[in-house]
């Protein structure tokens, strides 16, 4: 069932899958195990109240491969906790294909479960057990023999340096701790892909550069293959590749460095002694057919290679008697390219642009719209 | 900040899993020893819980030995033995059983809402097992650690003149594991129905009294009047308490005491009380187990 077959085909054709692989579906269709994950045109919908339907989820091609660290970027309420859930087989897709570890979430989802680890946003353990009572009972539920259970569970503990907290109730240990155990939890079966939803949310810097110093290492030794969902900008730069989602949909994929450069080009910024007159002068020298803003900040325009073109501005500013008092250019920033996508910021609260919101970075024409597809 | 070492990833489940995942092709429904390990992961759970809160453990057990001594003990001189068969004290004991039996099982139920509430239940429900095992599991838990705290009160039968029987406590034992197995299920069957805790105890507070009297456990149900006769039949404490207390006569004739039970005026067999009391449970678990099971 593919009710969104022109989608998808829109979306295959555009995401620039091709940064890391050909997209073409006939090697994905004779060799899965290149993939952790694949879907095609999945769709979770929930029946809502007055009989109306709820689409968390809409279409949904999705391909991450083995040993990939894929960030899944979006606006509360986007989609990405259900398709976590769809992923990892807790729930069950309205429509649409997924195969994970290579294990089809329809038809095998105990097997599914059994190949992925996953840590929950709002994560639990029992806090009234101990550290490794909790993980010996988790190692059990997977079906660990006493005795490797017994075993994993030391070896995770030091793993996640809380050997010395071992037999420490859970409700004794900080919230840092706690996601490290959790994190401990989520491996003790040797997961082939680890999803983690918000894994660092509600930690303090330094705990959540702990995490992320243990999922590196997971990456880097072990080839494990993580899914994070995250609202950290510089976290999600971390990653092999990303993908934006909204309203259910992925509006834009790509490792980070393709993204940003979709969007094209660095912010040059110039303050001068008369903005309005240095715009002018800006618009004649810059290549033809780019917006130059003028605003309280100064004069702005987007363009490749932005620190190069400072010194040329500069002199035609001299040239007309403006003086420069500062000049920038900044890269495009993760920000701006989920500004792009979904219209507004990854730190904006409300569901919708509100009119206070900066000015999107606007694509320059032509250049590398690729990997852009909007939301509808 | 030490850098962290992680063991080498040769530990998977067993080798024999790995080795069958790599095939890609269909393999049979997840081994039946996977299930076992589950049901006792989730057993050991609650032994575990049960062993690091001695406190909380003693004290369940202190309502129904305050009834048993400070109660049973007051009322004793006030109602002759004649009336009942046997000393007030020995008449209470099976009803405190009971008692004792019934409160670590219902809370199984109050601990699944709560599981589902902290977010433990998913994780639980992330485990690759089928849901009707994670539910066997947990009834499973509930039933021995009810069984636990029954055998302990259990202990204290020759204070009310009961002798140390191995029969008679085997039986009386028997009784316990079954009564507790069915008040969790059922417990666990009205969980599963509800998602909020306040209506869960709201239910609770508003049933258990009536449930406790119409047991028979503080007195007679014969002495009850006719439209309570139907409630106190339907009621599964009071199988439980007339099933310990036929046991105590069938070993100890003189501890004889009048007719607990009777459908519109029979008294059922002991096998067959005993049999209705099992299938009750039997079958809230596996209506449960359906509720539970069912895909989101």
């Amino acid at each position: 069932m593919r009710p969104h077959a022109g989608d998808d085909a829109h979306t295959r054709a555009t995401t620039p899958t091709a940064v890391r692989t050909g997209p073409d579906d006939a090697r994905t269709a004779a060799a899965p195990p290149v993939y952790a994950i694949s879907t095609r045109g999945l769709v979770k919908s929930y029946a809502g109240p007055d009989g109306s339907t709820t689409h968390a989820v809409r279409g949904l091609d999705l391909d991450v491969l083995r040993g990939e660290t894929y960030a899944f970027l979006g606006p509360n309420g986007a989609g990405k906790s259900t398709t976590l859930a769809l992923l990892c087989a807790l729930a069950r897709p309205t429509a649409g294909q997924a195969t994970v570890a290579g294990a089809d979430v329809l038809s095998r989802p105990d097997r599914v479960r059994r190949l992925v680890g996953m840590l929950f946003q709002h994560s639990a353990l029992d806090p009234d057990l101990t550290a490794e009572q909790n993980l010996y009972i988790h190692a059990r539920l997977y079906g660990l023999r006493r005795r490797h259970a017994r075993v994993r569970v030391t070896e995770m503990l030091e793993a996640v340096g809380l050997g010395d907290r071992r037999r420490f109730p859970v409700r004794t240990l900080s919230g840092g701790m706690r996601r490290r155990l959790e994190l401990a939890r989520g491996l003790l079966h040797a997961p082939e892909v680890l999803f983690l939803d918000e894994p660092t949310t509600g930690l303090d810097p330094h705990a959540r550069v702990q995490v992320w110093e243990y999922l590196r290492v997971l990456r880097d030794r072990h080839g494990s293959t993580l899914f994070v969902t995250t609202h950290y900008l510089e976290e999600a730069e971390h990653c092999d590749r990303l993908g934006i989602l909204d309203h259910g949909r992925l509006v834009a994929q790509g490792t980070p460095h393709a993204l940003k450069a979709a969007i094209g080009a660095d912010r040059v910024l110039l303050r001068t002694g008369d903005d309005a007159a240095a715009r002018q002068v800006v618009g004649r020298t810059a290549p033809s057919g780019l917006p130059v803003n003028l605003d309280s900040e100064g004069v702005s325009l987007r363009v490749p290679h932005g620190s190069a073109w400072i010194p040329r501005l500069c002199a035609a500013l001299e040239a007309h008697g403006i003086a420069v008092h500062a000049a920038s250019a900044t890269p495009p920033t993760l920000d701006d390219v989920f500004f792009h996508h979904t219209g507004r910021s990854i730190h904006a609260p409300g569901p919708h642009r509100t009119p206070g919101d900066p000015t999107p970075a606007d694509p320059a024409p032509g250049a590398g719209t690729a990997a852009t597809e909007e939301a509808p | 900040m030490t850098a962290p070492a992680l063991p080498a990833s040769d530990a998977s489940g067993t080798p024999a899993d790995r080795g069958a995942s790599r095939g890609g092709a269909r393999e049979p429904r997840p081994p039946l020893r996977h299930e076992l390990r589950a049901v006792h992961a989730l057993i050991h759970r609650d032994l575990l819980r049960l062993a690091g809160q001695p406190t909380h453990s003693a004290l369940m057990l202190i309502q129904p030995v305050l009834y048993l001594f400070v109660l049973g003990g007051g009322l004793a001189a006030l109602i002759p033995n004649s009336s009942l068969g046997v000393g007030y004290q020995a008449y209470l004991f099976p009803g405190m059983l009971m008692m004792t039996v019934q409160a670590p099982a219902i809370i199984v139920g109050v601990r699944l809402i709560t599981d589902r509430q902290s977010g433990y239940l998913r994780e639980l429900l992330m485990a690759p097992v089928s849901r009707s095992t994670l539910l066997l599991g947990s009834c499973a838990g509930g039933t021995i650690v009810s069984t636990v705290q029954g055998a302990v009160l259990l202990g204290l039968a020759g204070t009310v003149g009961l002798p140390y029987d191995p029969l008679l406590l085997a039986l009386l034992l028997g009784v316990l594991i079954l009564a507790s197995f069915t008040i969790t299920a059922l417990s666990l069957l009205l969980a599963v129905s509800l998602d909020r805790p306040e209506i869960f105890h709201m239910l609770l507070g508003l049933v258990m009294m009536p449930l406790l009297f119409l047991s028979g456990g503080f007195f007679p149900l014969g002495n009850l009047p006719g439209w309570a006769h139907p409630l106190a039949a339907a009621n599964p404490l009071a199988y439980g308490v007339d099933l310990l207390r036929r046991g105590i006569a069938l070993r100890v004739p003189g501890q004889a005491t009048a007719v607990g039970i009777e459908w519109s005026g029979w008294q059922p067999p002991l096998l067959l009380e005993g049999a209705v009391l099992l299938a009750g449970g039997v079958a809230a678990l596996l209506w449960a187990a359906h509720r539970f099971s069912r895909p989101e």
